[in-house]
């Protein structure tokens, strides 16, 4: 299996094959960060910028770490250091920051597409780190590397992922990558929070959180998106947690060795409790993690190999 | 002048005619319509037609010339030559220009501009509320006297269900429609269809009753003023039930879709190509399927443009911040004539869409080649393939979905008032 794409723009683009590819690279790479010296010459002489018009901890830093660790030079904007406070688009912005000659460019934004623009203008290999509620490929990446490494299988799983499914971006990016192998998806959520076209991607909805994670392998919390106004689509965010707020008597309903998984940040005492948060079955951390090694390794088959 | 227009295959669906006839013009009437009619004038001008077909010309109901205000994308000048260029000889121009066609000097101005630099007729429609602001009446009555065909909002509905009742019962003092853009902002706010390509996409959403609820409000409000109502770009398969119901209770019911609600649907906007952001938004597959049912059965009388012609940069940008509308006169007939060759619509059942079905919904004396009538007309031939260039447009908005598309059909020859409004370059000299 080859990789020849330019970009990493959506997991909607990639084949099976390939998204196993990305898993099996970063495995090769998992290992670097529990050396004593975190550091690889891969990338050494490239130059990695993220762009991001959207509050980030995770992801920013995590690709940051990730091309530091591989011994590229890396550079953060973001959107109150940019240009784009003063009037100069997108695009602009990319052209500019293309002619100091990056190897790849890493942005996020609110605005779905926004990167596929891009990618359509730059010569530089464009990573898609989040676009508003279109997807989110290196987490969708880095969960599925997560349940592979806990599970030991995808085939056969069934993945129960809960809340705010259209303003999404991560669930869009996970029901994609999911549907490439033999799994039951069950989306759950208020019906406001879920579109029923959602049912032509190989997705199952089911309303009610206790049937939807009954007999779960692995269940998937996503916090309300405020900020694309997730708060307008339920009465109260009180009664939002008593009807989608992951509890203990849920943990009981799913398989005995669920695994819990949330993209952070997490809301606690919202859509996920302290027990659960904390508890024996939540990855979340091992998420972060794995993350790192994934975000490796798409930077190494995006701009690593030719040297 | 005389010209002769001679060997075509005349089809003019408001005579009933589809036959082999020459057209005889003479200044900017039509003098006569008969088999064989021989060059006797030394003067008379003779356009070899044989081959082609010979139709009244197009009149569009629906166009965006943006002039006066907005001349960065489009002049009357340049919005005609393209609608000339597309087969049309009179074009509607909606009201939201800068500043908003709501009194008569603008009115006067747009239709002084059309005299003076105008490849065809202008047609202006006067906005049916001051600033299109939703709030008080245009002036309506000046504006008639000073023009217009028609009165419209278009861009956004007529929100305030009292003051549309007030328009409609006041329009009826004139005999001109209203033409309704049917949108409820309440249910919009979004860049695309919502359906499954939306669901893929991740763009905020416009979903298909926002809509639907208008085009059942503007009908009720209408006819209890009995006055008539014509519904505009409809879209979605429930706006077209609704309409068909509506038909059948109250005839004073029209409407119209555009090319590009029976030629591409939402899955055009995957790429995040800007050209394919308008409003309406491309709709799903069945709203497509039910668009050309409702061509074929009637429920939409009318093809109209919905010419939006945008300057680059305001289509160069994120999806989400970039205009709505796509530049359609020089793109619409050639797609609507796919109608034909898919075998939706008989030839004379299509240009009865573009020709008498709009004239009868303004009142106005074009769209026929009957003698005595303008001598408006066009020749085009529909087997003949070209693809679509955007590069090539005479309009200055190039926002088209529609560039590389191999099309069959093309418009030859516009004669718009007696005048040869634009001659295609494939069409030998008369």
């Amino acid at each position: 299996m080859n990789w020849d794409k330019k970009d990493l723009l959506g997991i909607k683009e990639l084949s099976r094959e390939e998204i196993l590819l990305v898993l099996d690279t970063a495995e090769s790479f998992k290992d670097i960060s529990k050396r004593e010296i975190k550091k690889v010459p891969t990338l050494r002489g490239k130059t990695v910028i993220t762009l991001f018009y959207e509050p980030s901890t995770r992801t920013r830093t995590s690709f940051e770490i990730a091309a530091k660790r591989m011994s590229a030079d890396t550079i953060n904007i973001s959107s109150s250091t940019s240009s784009s406070v003063k009037g100069e688009t997108l695009k602009d912005t990319a052209r500019n920051l293309e002619s100091m000659r990056p190897d790849a460019i890493v942005i996020r934004h609110s605005m779905p597409g926004a990167p596929h623009m891009l990618a359509r203008i730059l010569d530089s290999s464009v990573i898609n780190g989040g676009d508003g509620a279109h997807e989110h490929p290196t987490q969708a990446l880095l969960d599925l590397f997560t349940i592979r490494e806990k599970k030991g299988r995808i085939d056969g799983l069934k993945v129960a992922i809960i809340g705010d499914i259209a303003h999404s971006r991560v669930a869009r990016s996970n029901f994609f990558t999911l549907s490439h192998f033999d799994t039951e998806i069950i989306c759950s959520g208020p019906p406001t929070m879920i579109p029923p076209d959602i049912e032509g991607i190989g997705v199952k909805i089911e309303y009610n959180m206790n049937k939807a994670v009954k007999g779960a392998d692995v269940v998937m919390m996503l916090r309300i998106q405020k900020e694309r106004g997730g708060i307008s689509f339920i009465p109260s965010v009180k009664e939002y947690a008593t009807l989608y707020g992951l509890r203990k008597e849920h943990i009981e309903k799913a398989k005995k060795d669920v695994i819990i998984m949330h993209p952070g940040p997490m809301n606690r005492g919202i859509e996920i409790s302290d027990e659960v948060a904390d508890g024996p079955y939540s990855v979340i951390l091992d998420q972060v993690e794995n993350g790192l090694a994934v975000r490796m390794a798409i930077l190494y088959l995006l701009i690593g190999r030719e040297s | 002048m005389k010209i002769l227009v001679k060997g075509g295959r005349l089809v003019d669906p408001g005579q009933g005619i589809d036959a082999k006839l020459d057209v005889l013009l003479s200044g900017n009437i039509v003098e006569k319509i008969d088999k064989d009619i021989p060059e006797k004038d030394a003067g008379m001008k003779v356009v070899d037609a044989s081959g082609h077909i010979v139709a009244p010309g197009l009149i569009d109901v629906h166009a965006h010339l943006r002039e006066p205000g907005y001349e960065y994308k489009e002049t009357i000048r340049t919005g005609t030559m393209a609608a000339a260029k597309g087969g049309f000889t009179s074009v509607v121009c909606m009201a939201n220009t800068d500043p908003v066609n709501d009194n008569k000097s603008v009115t006067e101005y747009i239709i002084k501009m059309a005299r003076l630099e105008g490849a065809c007729r202008v047609l202006p429609c006067g906005a049916v509320s001051k600033g299109l602001k939703g709030e008080e009446l245009s002036d309506i009555g000046e504006m008639y006297e000073a023009g217009i065909v028609a009165l419209s909002d278009d861009g956004k509905s007529v929100k305030n269900a009292g003051l549309l009742r007030r328009a409609f019962e006041y329009s009826l003092l004139f005999n001109i429609p209203i033409i309704s853009h049917c949108e409820d902002d309440t249910l919009s706010g979004g860049f695309v269809n919502e359906g499954a390509a939306s669901v893929k996409s991740g763009l905020d959403a416009i979903p298909s009753i926002a809509e639907e609820v208008i085009v059942l409000r503007d009908i009720a409000v209408a006819r209890y003023a009995d006055a008539p109502v014509h519904l505009t770009h409809i879209s979605a398969q429930g706006s077209l039930e609704a309409i068909a119901t509506a038909k059948g209770r109250y005839r004073k019911v029209t409407c119209d879709t555009c090319p590009h609600y029976f030629s591409l649907t939402d899955e055009a906007t995957l790429g995040y190509d800007t050209n394919t952001k308008v409003n309406p938004p491309l709709r799903s597959q069945k709203d497509v399927d039910a668009v050309k049912e409702a061509l074929r059965n009637n429920t939409v009388d009318i093809i109209a443009t919905d010419h939006a012609p945008h300057e680059f940069t305001s289509k160069d940008v994120e999806y989400n911040l970039a205009t709505f509308g796509i530049s359609g006169f020089e793109t619409a007939f050639a797609l609507s004539l796919a109608l034909v060759h898919e075998g939706v619509l008989t030839l004379k059942e299509l240009l009865g869409k573009f020709t008498v079905n709009p004239a009868r919904l303004l009142n106005i004396p074009y769209g026929t080649l009957a003698p005595g009538s303008t001598a408006d007309l066009i020749v085009f031939n529909p087997s003949i393939e070209w693809t679509v260039d955007a590069a090539q447009f005479l309009s200055k908005g190039r926002n088209t979905p529609f560039s590389g598309w191999k099309l069959k059909g093309k418009n030859l020859l516009t004669i718009a008032g007696g005048k040869i409004a634009y001659r295609d370059p494939l069409f030998k000299k008369a």
